[in-house]
């Protein structure tokens, strides 16, 4: 597998005051091309951050994230964020949505190249309605197809599933496999729901207290689609869960 | 029968207003004051010789030409501060202050500067509308989500699309608001400054009709059909807030 981000013994600490919060501290991480890492760690543990530095919206104290071998200076479509709350605009119905990302003249039929996407998630006939006239479960879909139009390389996860309920966030897991299927990306996922890592990725990393570091790494090796009901996968979650505290 | 039971409620207090105003007029038997009936042949008579036309005319020009004035600066001035700090920093102080003063205060600089013409009116109601939408705007800006600005620095558009795609509209309801706040308060102003020494206008046939022989009749017919006028006024400013690329601002 080739290497596709490779993030270098990064530190990130905050100042308030008189007061330095180390948040991310030494952390180093290689994901591979089309790999799927999901990272798990306690609530506050700088999770969030740690995403945020990766996916170039804020820049580490220290150490280096790299894409492709090109040091990461700031965020681009290469890699697209998908947050837990969403950033689908309110103002531009589905199709406007994704086609919002389309810069420049080379997309060839901009909203063709939309409506494909649009059907690929499943938001056939709804391409003219705008976001208030959605369910949370097809905001999310709205959101990833945005993130797919682009074609990005990347996708970064920040915890995309956790403000819907729970059957929906499982059928979004489901949705979100399917659509790896028909074209592989490279996903960073951050989570802090064990079964959901161990149901989408290949490997998990699982952090430790802040300052955020590396505690632990598990490979997944169940094929998809998986059970999370058999012995190994129950085994696997407990292993987690003890390095979690829990 | 929803609208039914939202009409009728209104419409009895009207009525009964009207009835008791009616009665006290004739019970007291005053000389000056009109009845209703007055009131209504007064208009008439207004209509017929086509000035009322020509007064509601005059009063929607001036209100328009001031209003859209004050439109093109405060639009482009409020997305700017809320965008440049430093702009906001210097600025709003200076208009914190300015908001407050009434537009009736500034009616003798009005006429200082600009005469007794229909540029006194026009500036008194950029004036008054300026300062509410500068202020609500830049607020707007302000108010912008940091997500949707992610989103779009995410995808790396460039700074034309970030602004017709993502600002304008995610301020376009806060403006909207601030044009109806403005809109409102042109509209009072409009009226008190056509009574200082204008010849035409909503205000002017109020303080007309008063002088020139008291005819009260005409005096109350003219508040009426500002009033209607404000409330249609707002109407059409409340249209603007039912476009489907700005309601998702003022709930469901």
């Amino acid at each position: 597998m080739v290497d596709k981000i490779v993030i270098k013994d990064i530190k990130k600490s905050f100042v308030s005051g008189k007061e330095t919060l180390a948040v991310v501290g030494g952390l180093s991480l290689t994901v591979g091309e089309g790999e799927f890492v999901a990272i798990v760690g306690p609530s506050g543990c700088g999770k969030s951050t740690l995403m945020k530095i990766i996916a170039g919206f804020e820049q580490p104290d220290s150490g280096h994230v790299a894409v492709d071998g090109v040091l990461r200076k700031g965020p681009n479509a290469n890699g697209i964020v998908i947050s837990q709350h969403g950033s689908v605009f309110p103002w531009l119905n589905v199709q406007q949505n994704l086609m919002f990302g389309l810069n420049g003249n080379e997309h060839g039929d901009k909203a063709a190249l939309a409506d494909h996407y649009a059907a690929m998630v499943g938001l056939k006939g709804f391409e003219q309605n705008y976001p208030h006239e959605l369910s949370g479960g097809m905001l999310k879909r709205v959101e990833i197809a945005r993130a797919l139009v682009v074609k990005p390389e990347i996708l970064y996860m920040d915890e995309p599933f956790s403000a819907l309920d729970a059957l929906m966030n499982l059928r979004m897991r489901t949705e979100l496999l399917r659509i790896l299927e028909e074209e592989r990306h490279t996903v960073l996922l951050i989570t802090h729901d064990v079964e959901e890592a161990i149901h989408l990725a290949d490997r998990i990393i699982v952090l430790s207290p802040r300052p955020a570091s590396i505690q632990a790494v598990f490979e997944v090796p169940f094929k998809h689609p998986r059970k999370l009901s058999t012995p190994e996968a129950q085994t696997l979650k407990d292993d987690i869960l003890r390095e979690l505290g829990i | 029968m929803l609208k039914l039971k939202q009409t009728l409620p209104p419409l009895a207090v009207l009525g009964l207003l009207i009835a008791v105003w009616w009665l006290v007029v004739v019970k007291t038997e005053s000389a000056i004051f009109p009845t209703p009936l007055q009131v209504v042949t007064g208009t008439l008579e207004l209509v017929k010789d086509g000035s009322l036309w020509e007064h509601i005319g005059s009063s929607l020009m001036r209100v328009g030409a001031g209003f859209l004035l004050a439109v093109v600066v405060a639009i482009p001035l409020g997305l700017w501060m809320g965008r440049v700090e430093g702009a906001y920093i210097t600025l709003n102080p200076i208009f914190q202050i300015l908001r407050p003063i009434s537009p009736i205060a500034w009616i003798p600089l009005a006429i200082l500067w600009f005469g007794v013409g229909n540029a006194s009116p026009i500036f008194l109601i950029f004036i008054a509308s300026v300062f509410p939408m500068i202020v609500q705007t830049a607020a707007g800006v302000h108010t912008i989500e940091q997500r949707y600005l992610r989103a779009a620095e995410n995808f790396g558009v460039s700074r034309y699309k970030l602004f017709t795609q993502v600002i304008i509209p995610a301020v376009l309801p806060e403006m909207i608001v601030g044009m109806r706040i403005s809109l409102g308060v042109a509209w009072l102003v409009v009226v008190a400054a056509e009574m200082i020494a204008l010849r035409s206008g909503l205000g002017y046939l109020i303080m007309d009709s008063r002088n020139a022989g008291n005819r009260y009749d005409l005096v109350i017919a003219g508040m009426i059909i500002i009033g209607i006028i404000g409330l249609l006024l707002d109407g059409l400013m409340r249209l603007l807030e039912g476009l489907k690329s700005v309601r998702w601002r003022y709930g469901r």
